[in-house]
């Protein structure tokens, strides 16, 4: 019995000990980024490639150039498992480590998104949503630490039916066609569909929503509904291991793959490879870049990965979720290189790196000199606009490798500001935020 | 016609789901009958078993072991794994437990569910990894009488000859080996059966063996269709209203129960869903096997469950 | 030597039926309030180690002690009444979407008779009360199958119930408001009069809602109802031969714990999150609360507590321990490390001890009132 009084004893004081030593590493001259990712779970296939490519590129960053003038990079990891709870709590360890806390927050979930918007706002650290989370955030009046950077989902609805438009030859021919999406019963699948309303009754298609419980590996009653309603496109609003079993099942009942266009996160290679041949044809949205080697990855090929310090396999670089994990940390970092020239070349605060990006500004020629020619185009940020660009191509899957196949596309604003500012307004008001006057922002 | 096509193609798309189910929830009924003891882990052993299976091929097939060779020493490899899985779990989970009550021998079974993900998933990686052993295409059938054809899936009509045909070996196996007759003595009466000189947990590492099994035929299947990977182990959730329908210690029930809840949730969600949104699949299957336990306590084809005071 | 009883003579009816009869429990727990209370407000706001930064309070006080409520809540119905069930995940997204609605203003418009019910929006303390009301109402829905269905088979059946609310969540936009992503935000926190915003505030009335109910729940437990509940859950036959009423004990059972576990459910949402969706109540929720339960010890509120801290405190221990140590492990690896620990940890604990650490505490006490004697 004193086993018992002693090995609880024991476990108490582990448990005590682990929850108190949260000492923060004290690294004087050095820029805390956090990165929330997911490698175990559902949705680890995509989550594991993006992280590795930011990881990559924040390496290549203290590698190659010392850190931001001088200020080199602390990055830590932590796993969310794509759950919100484990976000908030993965944030709440990691927002104040370093000597100015996180420069910026990069959740890669809608969910968390959701969840950390008002604690990011009142604890002053911008949170880059890049590619997702809240459509209205784009709107940086009401919404000033949200950066929901180079597309929103309302962008991404408008540019997949432009494209849509483009194959049948015209706007006009898109009256009477059927159009489905399939999405993850989240609110990230959720998102697109008000404005694909909005698109169905301006241009006459019917619009049916298709939704897939996660974790989105039962789908054959969804892909027989579709079968028997025989829609002329399906949108694939998936992620993790939704999006391969969504090709698979559409080849178990025959849906042409060539009628079906994903989003830009249902549009990378783990969707693709475990359906194999069946797999082709299939297309997706590209968030403006694509797979593929450019001038950066050969840096980090040639600083990190030739030092041993890379975070995934050679064969893996250049894969689109890595290209995308590479864009974001890239964006993150000038934006703290922006940030530097206002408040000194030191370690920042949230709050200073928020500015950084609202006035990022990166021209066709400061991309080509980061290495990213031919994978971005120029993005200006801005107060009354924290999309910073809305573009997009379309790309396709051979069986081998992602072709792009169309030109660039761009988002119809004046369709989608109305909806923005709607729903903007309706959450200053739920939160009782006074919207900022963006004409009077330095 | 068409109309009447529609509801053939989802009747038989579901059925043969159904089957597919079923074939997860028979390792549930053989540890339950064997046991009494509700297996939760059996989604996480199905992982393990595919996991087993997919990576000692992938590593036989890169070494330049010919394709029919490297599947039966792979098979071999995933039974292996799943032997010593069973001798684990018999000598150190459920061997230690053996007098209490249902709800711990349960919870310790949740516990081995997350020891077998997360070694699963740390030796073997947690990718997803795709299995191509049998025709995942579809066929076109009766299409002269019905526009378009019948759509039956033709992994979905391995998925039911293997299943019957385990079935099949599972009823030879309890009725006239040794061994099943040990097996249904111990299911019976733990004491009786002891006190005849039938070795307990030497039959219940057979019954954890037969399960773990069954999990790598399971595994085989539902690999080819999804790709072996974590949310293979959703599939436990999935099972649980074939059991409830079929009756927890029955071996046919657990097939008749499949093909219930796959008829009836795919016949739901194509027939029933657009008009109330969509999705209802999870719940209605759910709902199916509360409305059978209001009915009918212990499943259609469980035995009657009679408690004394 | 410390732990003896002698000399505590009672001499009223009320002294001989406390809660804590023994003078020492009473000294600990007013210690142990008066720490909660005073001290870890105090040690905040100063920013006092172990409350230099937020991460304390915001992620680990809090949540404990919410589902350290839902445990309360889970435990009445599996500990004391025997029913085992999946489902108070559903339970305390009922009580949370309820909540919300009340606060934000509830409008049913009946168009073809012509007129509306419109409740305009109330105080977060009654739309959280009448949250976890609504959340006992759809469970004594959802127990009336107990009358008939027993042991694991319930356990599916409150699954229907779990898949049933995740779906309704998600699927009708009603409940959330008409929000496009069906994402929403809790109102804002306003007792009376006083605005909850920073940590220590919510500190504060989760830890007032949690004594409270833990109070009243253990009068309820030691008194008739309780002994009913208990009486059902040890041989239910047998308590319906003497006299107990198995509608009455079994479907009281689920109100009381679907209230708690509701109100629980509405401060998850309301007071930790501040905005959440469907997902953040699922299955792994219900299961979460279950090995609470279980771990903790079955029939004990006490046990809810250790059962919950233990939960919630392993997997993020587990987590800092080599980014402590400086072990450069992948998070991969942390994440199956602890899978393995935690399962492992789960069938050692039920070897060792299967009616949980209560157990093991309450031998503790025994030992502790001979000591130092050995018998």
């Amino acid at each position: 019995m004193a086993n018992i009084a002693r090995n609880q004893l024991i476990l108490a004081a582990a448990v005590l000990s682990g929850v108190v030593l949260t000492a923060p590493a004290a690294a004087q001259n050095e820029q805390f980024i956090p990165i929330l990712s997911y490698r175990t779970g559902p949705y680890a296939v995509n989550g594991a490639p993006y992280a590795n490519g930011a990881a990559d590129y924040y390496n290549l960053i203290n590698e190659r150039d010392g850190g931001i003038n001088g200020v080199k990079l602390l990055v830590e990891e932590c796993e969310t498992s794509y759950a919100t709870d484990k976000g908030v709590e993965c944030y709440e360890r990691l927002k104040s480590k370093g000597p100015t806390g996180a420069a910026f927050i990069n959740p890669l979930s809608t969910g968390i998104t959701f969840a950390l918007t008002e604690k990011t706002a009142a604890d002053k650290i911008p949170i880059i949503t890049m590619g997702y989370g809240r459509a209205d955030s784009k709107n940086g009046a009401v919404f000033s630490y949200n950066f929901p950077l180079l597309g929103t989902y309302w962008s991404a609805a408008d540019i997949a039916i432009q494209h849509i438009a483009k194959e049948l030859g015209g706007f006009d021919k898109l009256k009477g066609k059927k159009i489905s999406l399939l999405y993850h019963d989240s609110p990230y699948g959720k998102e697109p569909i008000p404005m694909l309303q909005v698109l169905a009754q301006k241009y006459g298609f019917e619009f049916t929503p298709i939704p897939v419980t996660h974790p989105g590996i039962e789908q054959k009653s969804q892909w027989l509904a579709i079968r028997q309603n025989r829609p002329d496109y399906v949108l694939v609003w998936g992620w993790g291991v939704m999006n391969g079993t969504a090709i698979k099942e559409a080849a178990a009942v025959a849906y042409p793959r060539d009628k079906m266009i994903g989003v830009w996160w249902s549009g990378a290679e783990p969707d693709v490879t475990p359906a194999g041949d069946q797999a082709i044809g299939y297309k997706s949205l590209m968030l403006q870049h694509g797979a593929g080697k450019f001038p950066v990855h050969a840096d980090v090929e040639k600083y990190v990965y030739a030092k041993g310090k890379g975070s995934t396999e050679p064969s893996k670089i250049g894969e689109v979720l890595y290209n995308r994990g590479i864009v974001n940390a890239m964006l993150g970092v000038e934006a703290i290189r922006k940030a530097q020239e206002k408040f000194g070349q030191k370690p920042l605060t949230g709050e200073q790196v928020r500015w950084g990006l609202e006035n990022l500004n990166l021209s066709d020629a400061r991309l080509k000199e980061l290495g990213f020619e031919g994978m971005l185009k120029p993005i200006r940020i801005s107060c009354a606009d924290h999309e910073g660009a809305r573009d997009a191509r379309v790309q396709q899957w051979d069986g081998k490798a992602w072709k792009v196949i169309s030109d660039w596309y761009t988002a119809n604003e004046p369709l989608i500001d109305p909806l923005v500012s709607d729903v903007s307004a309706k959450y200053a008001a739920d939160k009782k935020i006074q919207p900022r006057d963006c004409s009077k922002e330095s | 016609m068409i109309a009447l096509g529609q509801f053939l193609e989802v009747l038989i798309g579901g059925l043969m789901s159904g089957v597919l189910y079923s074939l997860v929830a028979l390792g549930f009924v053989l540890i339950f009958k064997a046991s009494g003891v509700f297996n939760f882990a059996q989604g996480a052993m199905v992982l393990l078993a595919g996991l087993a299976l997919v990576r000692a091929l992938d590593l036989l097939m890169a070494n330049g072991f010919p394709f029919w060779a490297a599947i039966v020493l792979g098979i071999g490899f995933g039974a292996a794994i799943m032997a010593t899985t069973a001798w684990l779990i018999e000598r150190f989970v459920i061997g230690p437990l053996v007098n209490q009550d249902a709800l711990t021998l349960f919870m310790s079974t949740i516990g081995a569910t997350f020891i077998i993900e997360g070694a699963a998933e740390m030796i073997f990686g947690s990718d997803v990894y795709p299995l191509r052993l049998f025709p995942t295409d579809a066929w076109f059938v009766l299409e002269g009488l019905f526009p378009g054809g019948i759509l039956v899936n033709k992994l979905d009509v391995w998925g039911g000859v293997i299943a019957g045909t385990l079935v099949a070996g599972l009823a030879i196996f309890f009725q006239w080996t040794k061994i099943g007759r040990a097996l249904r003595a111990v299911a019976d009466d733990h004491l009786a059966a002891q006190s005849v000189g039938i070795p307990i947990s030497r039959i219940w590492f057979v019954v954890w063996l037969v399960a773990g099994l069954v999990a790598l035929v399971a595994a085989i299947v539902w690999g080819t269709k999804l790709g072996v990977q974590f949310s293979i182990t959703f599939l436990a959730l999935k099972a649980l209203p074939v059991l409830i329908i079929g009756g927890l210690t029955s071996i046919p029930g657990a097939i008749a129960g499949g093909l219930i809840v796959g008829a009836g949730e795919k016949i739901a969600e194509v027939f029933l869903g657009p008009s109330i949104g969509g999705g209802i699949e999870y719940w209605f299957a759910y709902v199916l096997a509360l409305a059978v336990l209001l009915v009918r306590p212990q499943g259609l084809f469980g035995e009657r469950i009679i408690e004394r005071i | 030597m410390l732990y003896r009883e002698a000399g505590q003579l009672k001499t009223t009816y009320a002294e001989d039926m406390a809660v804590f009869p023994i003078r020492q429990d009473r000294i600990a727990l007013a210690v142990l309030l008066g720490i909660a209370f005073i001290g870890v407000p105090l040690l905040a706001t100063f920013h006092i180690w172990p409350f230099s930064s937020d991460y304390l309070l915001w992620a680990i006080l809090l949540p404990f002690l919410v589902l350290a409520l839902a445990a309360i809540g889970t435990n009445i119905l599996v500990g004391y009444c025997g029913q085992i069930s999946l489902g108070s995940g559903a339970f305390m997204a009922i009580g949370a979407y309820a909540a919300y609605k009340l606060g934000t203003g509830v409008h049913i418009p009946f168009a073809w008779l012509g007129f509306a019910i419109s409740i305009p929006p109330l105080p977060v303390l009654v739309s959280i009360l009448i949250g976890g009301l609504a959340a006992a109402g759809v469970g004594i829905l959802f127990g009336i199958p107990s009358l008939r269905i027993k042991g694991l088979y319930l356990a599916v059946a409150t699954l229907a119930a779990q898949f049933f609310f995740d779906w309704l969540f998600l699927r009708v936009p009603w409940f959330t408001n008409y929000a496009p992503s069906g994402s929403v935000n809790a109102p804002e926190l306003i007792f009376f009069g006083l605005i909850v915003h920073t940590p220590i505030e919510r500190y504060l009335l989760c830890l007032t809602f949690v004594a409270v109910i833990a109070a009243l729940t253990k009068n309820l437990v030691r008194g008739n109802l309780g002994r009913q509940w208990m009486a059902i859950r040890d041989m239910d036959i047998a308590a319906e031969l003497i006299g107990i009423r198995p509608l009455y004990a079994k479907l009281t059972a689920f109100a009381v714990s679907s209230f708690i576990v509701g109100v629980a459910g509405a401060l998850w949402a309301f007071v930790y999150l501040g905005s959440w969706e469907p997902l953040a109540f699922s299955i792994d929720r219900s299961l979460q609360l279950l090995f609470m339960v279980i771990i903790g010890g079955l029939g004990s509120i006490m046990g809810s507590f250790v059962g919950a801290a233990f939960i919630l405190s392993v997997p993020i221990m587990l987590n800092l321990i080599p980014t402590e140590l400086g072990v450069p492990v992948s998070t991969e690896t942390i994440t199956h490390l602890e899978f393995i620990i935690f399962g492992s940890l789960i069938c050692y604990l039920l070897i060792k001890e299967p009616r949980g650490f209560a157990r093991l505490i309450s031998i503790g006490k025994e030992k502790l009132r001979l000591w130092p004697f050995p018998y």
